[in-house]
């Protein structure tokens, strides 16, 4: 393409040379060895761009980024880009206008002008259409939302199949003067008015248009009668595009649409917002095109100038350049933001109290994760794709690549052959599985349920059925958009269908986005109508056989679904609560597991709790747990366990007999996921003192105690809990010790499991309340153990450690000795004062109570500064805390001149102020605190400035007599001081 | 006279015919009308007792405008399978026994009409060749193939493997019926012979207005 070269060793180069004797286009290596090339001309500009064909873009950015500043390149250093205001040219002008130059040098300098003037203006002209593009993404206005929700409107109704919304409207019909709907100090912030929108397949939301872009705000707050108007989602810049990530009924149908010609029929009037709204995405397009040419030509014009012309100088602003790439970082670092946001969702961290594997502990789940189980997550974890077994592959992945060829290929006859040949391969080995998928085969069975052939439907189902019970598979099903179809399926009239289709939703639905998606296309309600046509009787027709079995499959769906928090509320919604109760009055083990699976999984709401109460599933699920089925056992006593949270279900898993079968079930040591259900129920049902006392007739302290040993966490965590539950009744906790179990207990302390450490330390406080127990743990330097436990991370075990070291101190022998003998223990309990949980400080503050009594030990904690740190507590208003902290800051008082310490740390007026609590308890420790704290004649005077008097009076009436006694002996030490005060005055 | 004694002969076979079929009485009535409509000008054959025949046009008609039945093979087949004693038209009598397997048959009723259908020398086993015959028009011909039958001989030996249970080459009815009960969705193994669901529905919909 070039032609007469000359050639150097490092260098080649054209014959053709510009001004100053350099060839026009030259290629020379530089020092670092690359290759660079220089140009002199718009024509050779020209040649290099032609012949780097493609990659001209490529080439022009590169030429850019070495000249940064190119029209001072090409006119000269006068024209380098200045901040500020720039008068260069016109300088420049004035400088042609005066005379005094050659001829020659005028023309030269015009040319250089016009250039300049000829850059400039293509500059602005760029600016100009760039900000039009911009403002053409269009912020919302008044009018243009307006306009948005009366187009969308048009398309509103009650159709759920042909509307595709119920409703979009304004919170209110009044308008300000600046069109604005929403209050004036809203507006302030951009928000320009509030739509309420009442989607088909959702719960009514409400939108806010602000002049941002429109968002999903927090919706209507009934106590404070006005909207929430904080974001509860991303800014979109188009209400549809908003509308249709919020529902998937409104994205499906919008598009059904005529929506354009109906858009312009109808705005005539807005015409042009509608125009501009509409071409915004093309005009975006077309607009950056232009620019990108425009910016070659110049580049070319400015290269060229710039070698021929080096000594002559003009300058445009080069604004624009940095504009587009900085838009286009923009948009980059959204989309990474974006794409980051996804990573976080789908490995979200595990919650730090958990416990490996599945948990069965109910209410840590649903306080800290809206999935019931963890299961889910774990699968969305396995999702690698593993590599195909490529060397060998199986003669069944040729033949399955040939059914699936018949399968495309092929008319409904030859389309039923090649599925029921499928069916002859075992559907259940996961080659077979992939091999389905790595030829394709999903995709056609998938779309042969939207056939309308009934035969190819349930064909294609008794495959999916199978194939769905592998994750990668039913990962590939969603996204196929299968879910969708099978939906929609589930209204079909053929009972088979339904049935089939239920059943392979049961098994897709197993992840997070799979249950999204049935529930965001109406899915749960279909589900919870399956429930529906089982008839009460036993079914005895192939009719009435197939209705069960629709049921059935119903309710295996609505099981796999009910592991989201949303999908539970959807299914109450729906009505599901008293057709379960009635399936579960069901005889047939096949439909009892699903139901009670999908009631257990729903326990961990309260509604839920509450509806199987009073919907009287309980009795059901007793009489249950004395099937012979296992795995329906344990989803019985694990709903229990849920639901004997409340007191009520504790007591009719009672009269209905719950508890024997529950501890008769502790015998099936093998089975590990019925121990942890039946262990969490017995736990559960051991919070209600009678039931403690029935378990304690049906010895089930010696079968749990067994337990202790060689068990699984999750078991553990519930052996423990129901011991420190039984442990409350003084019997046991010798019947504990009896069954030798204090000991496993004890070595339960050096474990991590943190639900399993809360349990532990609090049955071994509990068994620590009687002497003997005491003992033996002190022997096994349990006390030691519960103390290091006071350096764990996590709150809810800290106090738990700190509680049980309590009856530790009080019952063991020479405690003191034993607490001073803990290095650094103490240091270590006065630290925790610091903690931000009330329950811990409530625990280290009892804890404090009792090592005071050890006047040595006293000594070291003040050392530590013990005073000053309750004294910070003083101000509190939680009754536990201010218990416990009275009766340390009353402990704490005898030691050298605390009380006077507490005084100046103004811990007494806050301290008379406990008096008003309604707790008794805090009443008792408080008025010995006042007692103590009385004993200094300041204290004396602060208190009764803070009138702790009258109440003080009030309280020497009381009938505890420890109360009595500390108030008298408060009032008498103020009286005193009083007394010795006027006798000074006449002395 | 002669239409009298037209009307209680009628009357006799309504009452024969809803005792044999799946059918109620007014149902074998409206059935019969039915016929007549299509049949009209019967009497004109003179005979009592074949008075109204229908033929293989008129038979092909009804079904194609009734059960959407397009493959001409098939139909004529239908048509045979109604035709119980192959005299060349269907009765009064063959067209409700007839419908009553197609609409209302038991499985087992179903499956010995899609036999017959399907046997097409009726030598009581389906052939090879048969099996080709009736699924030559299944698979859509790939133009890149080399043998464009090599799909179907493909296609004829799947069902073979699946449904001849006892390995000699051909399906008997025996071997017809037990794959039939263990897979009920190769009841039409070789293409559609009885009504689709929503098109038994409407039929039935229609004659049972006229009751």
């Amino acid at each position: 393409m070039l032609k007469n070269l000359n050639r150097g060793d490092d260098m080649v180069s054209t014959e053709t040379i510009g001004k100053e004797n350099t060839p026009c286009i030259r290629l020379h290596k530089d020092s670092d060895g690359l290759y660079k090339m220089s140009v002199q001309t718009v024509a050779a500009i020209v040649q290099v761009l032609n012949i780097a064909r493609d990659r001209r873009l490529d080439e022009t950015r590169a030429c850019l980024e070495a000249n940064p500043d190119p029209t001072a390149v090409i006119a000269g250093d006068r024209f380098s880009s200045v901040k500020g205001e720039d008068l260069s040219t016109y300088r420049y002008m004035q400088e042609i206008m005066k005379e005094g130059d050659s001829e020659e040098d005028i023309e030269q300098k015009r040319i250089t002008l016009k250039l300049v003037m000829h850059i400039q203006k293509e500059d602005i002209d760029l600016l100009q259409s760039y900000a039009e593009a911009i403002s053409g993404t269009s912020r919302p206005t008044p009018v243009t939302v307006e306009g948005d929700v009366a187009l969308i409107k048009e398309f509103c109704g009650e159709d759920e199949d042909v509307h595709v919304l119920e409703d979009i409207s304004f919170t209110t019909d009044h308008k300000f003067e600046n069109h604005c709907r929403s209050p004036p100090w809203r507006q302030i912030l951009g928000d320009i008015a509030y739509i309420e929108v009442k989607p088909h397949d959702e719960d009514p939301f409400f939108i806010t248009a602000s002049t941002t872009g429109y968002f999903v705000n927090k919706g209507w707050v009934k106590e404070k009668c006005d909207l929430d108007y904080e974001p509860a989602g991303e800014v979109n810049s188009n209400l549809v595009e908003l509308l249709k990530t919020k529902s998937a009924k409104f994205a499906e149908l919008i598009v059904r649409q005529p929506l354009e010609s109906r858009k312009q029929q109808k705005a005539a009037s807005d015409v042009t917002m509608i125009e501009s709204r509409k071409d915004d995405a093309n005009a975006n397009e077309a607009e950056r095109e232009k620019e990108r040419e425009m910016r070659r030509k110049e580049d070319e014009e400015q290269r060229n100038k710039g070698r021929k012309e080096t000594k002559k100088h003009l300058e445009p602003t080069l604004k624009w350049i940095e504009e587009s790439p900085k838009a286009d970082k923009k948009k980059k670092v959204v989309a990474k933001a974006d794409a980051e946001t996804k990573g976080s969702e789908a490995i979200k961290p595990r919650r730090p109290l958990a416990s490996r594997g599945k948990s069965k502990t109910p209410y840590q789940e649903e306080d800290s994760f809206s999935e019931s189980s963890s299961e889910s997550e774990e699968e969305e974890e396995v999702l690698e794709r593993r590599q195909d077994a490529g060397s060998d592959l199986p003669s069944d992945y040729w033949q399955i690549q040939k059914l699936v060829k018949y399968l495309k290929g092929g008319n409904q006859t030859a389309t039923i052959i090649a599925l029921c040949a499928m069916r002859d391969f075992n559907l259940n080995q996961e080659t077979i599985q992939l091999a389905i998928r790595d030829v394709g085969g999903l995709e056609v069975l998938i779309n042969l349920l939207d056939t309308e052939d009934i035969k190819c439907k349930i064909g294609a189902l008794n495959i999916l059925k199978y194939i769905s019970k592998n994750a990668q598979i039913r990962k590939a099903i969603a996204d196929l958009g299968g879910l969708q179809t099978m939906v929609k399926i589930l209204r079909d009239p053929n009972k088979q269908l339904k049935a089939l289709s239920a059943e392979t939703i049961a098994n897709v639905a197993k992840f997070r986005r799979a249950r999204r998606t049935v529930r965001q296309h109406g899915g749960i309600r279909k589900l919870v109508g399956l429930l529906d046509c089982a008839p009460l009787s036993t079914a005895s027709t192939p009719e009435h056989e197939m209705d069960v079995e629709v049921a059935r499959c119903g309710a295996l769906a609505l099981w796999s679904c009910s592991k989201s928090t949303k999908n539970k509320q959807a299914m109450r919604k729906a009505g599901a609560i008293p057709l379960l109760a009635r399936l579960l009055k069901s005889t047939h083990e096949s439909m009892l597991v699903p139901v009670v699976g999908t009631l257990q999984e729903c326990a961990s709401e309260p509604s839920y709790r509450l509806a199987i109460r009073t919907e009287g599933m309980i009795e059901d699920l007793v009489t249950n747990l004395k099937s012979e089925n296992a795995e329906l056992q344990m989803h019985c006593a694990s709903a229990i366990f849920k639901c004997a949270e409340e007191k009520e279900t504790r007591d009719l898993v009672k009269q209905y007999g719950g508890l024997y079968p529950l501890v008769n079930l502790l015998n099936n040591v093998d089975n590990k996921e019925l121990l942890a259900a039946a262990t969490g129920a017995i736990w559960k049902c051991a919070i209600s003192a009678e039931n403690v006392q029935k378990f304690q007739e049906l010895k089930a302290i010696d079968l749990l105690v067994n337990l202790l040993n060689d068990q699984p966490e999750e078991v553990l965590v519930n052996v423990v809990g129901a011991l420190g539950e039984c442990a409350k009744d003084p019997p046991n906790r010798a019947q504990i010790r009896k069954a030798g179990g204090i000991s496993p207990l004890v070595h339960l302390l050096t474990g991590t499991n943190q639900a399993l450490l809360i349990n532990v330390t609090r049955a071994v406080g509990q068994c620590a309340e009687e002497p003997d127990n005491m003992a033996i743990i002190d022997r096994l330097d349990g006390v030691r153990l519960l103390w290091s436990l006071l350096k764990n991370q996590n709150v809810e075990v800290q106090a738990s450690a700190a509680w049980a070291i309590c009856p530790c101190i009080e019952n063991a022998k020479d405690a003191g000795e034993m607490v001073r003998s803990f290095v650094g223990g103490l240091e270590l309990i006065v630290s925790l004062l610091k903690s931000e949980e009330q329950e811990v400080l409530a625990s280290v503050c009892a804890a404090i109570a009792n090592i005071a009594k050890d006047e040595e030990n006293l000594a070291v904690i003040t050392d530590h500064g013990v005073v000053p740190m309750l004294a910070k507590l003083t101000n509190t208003t939680d009754d536990k805390l201010r218990r416990h902290l009275a009766e340390a800051i009353a402990r704490c008082c005898s030691w050298g001149n605390n009380r006077v310490s507490f005084g100046n740390e103004r811990a007494v007026a806050p301290l008379v102020h406990y008096l008003k609590s309604k707790d008794k308890h805090v009443h008792r420790s408080t008025a010995r605190a006042l007692f103590q704290l009385s004993k200094d004649p300041d204290n004396c005077i602060t208190m009764h400035e803070a009138g702790v008097v009258k109440p003080l009076m009030e309280m020497v009436g009381s009938e505890d007599t420890v109360l009595q006694e500390a108030a008298a002996g408060c009032i008498s030490n103020i009286r005193r001081l009083a007394l010795a005060n006027e006798k000074a005055k006449y002395s | 006279m002669a239409h009298i004694t037209a009307k209680k002969h009628q009357a006799k076979l309504a009452d024969e015919l809803c005792k044999k079929t799946h059918f109620t009485k007014p149902e074998v009535e409206s059935l019969l009308r039915m016929f007549k409509k299509y049949v009209p000008n019967s009497a004109n054959l003179g005979h009592t007792h074949h008075s109204s025949r229908m033929d293989r046009t008129k038979f092909r008609d009804v079904l194609h405008n009734s059960f959407d039945m397009t493959d001409d093979m098939l139909m004529d087949r239908i048509y045979r399978a109604f035709d119980t004693d192959s005299d060349g038209f269907v009765n009064m009598e063959e067209w409700v026994h007839g419908l009553s397997v197609f609409l209302r048959g038991t499985l087992d009723q179903q499956t010995q009409f899609c036999f017959t259908v399907f046997d097409l020398n009726q030598d009581a086993f389906i052939s090879r060749d048969e099996m080709f015959q009736l699924l030559k028009n299944s698979l859509i011909k790939q133009p890149t193939e080399e043998d464009p039958d090599e799909g179907i001989k493909d296609l004829v030996e799947i069902t073979l493997k699946k449904m001849d249970l006892d390995h000699d080459g051909r399906l008997s009815y025996q071997d017809y019926s037990e794959a039939v009960k263990s897979e009920p969705l190769l009841l039409e193994a070789f293409g559609p012979c009885l009504p689709s669901s929503w098109a038994r529905i409407a039929f039935l919909a229609t004659f049972s207005e006229d009751v």
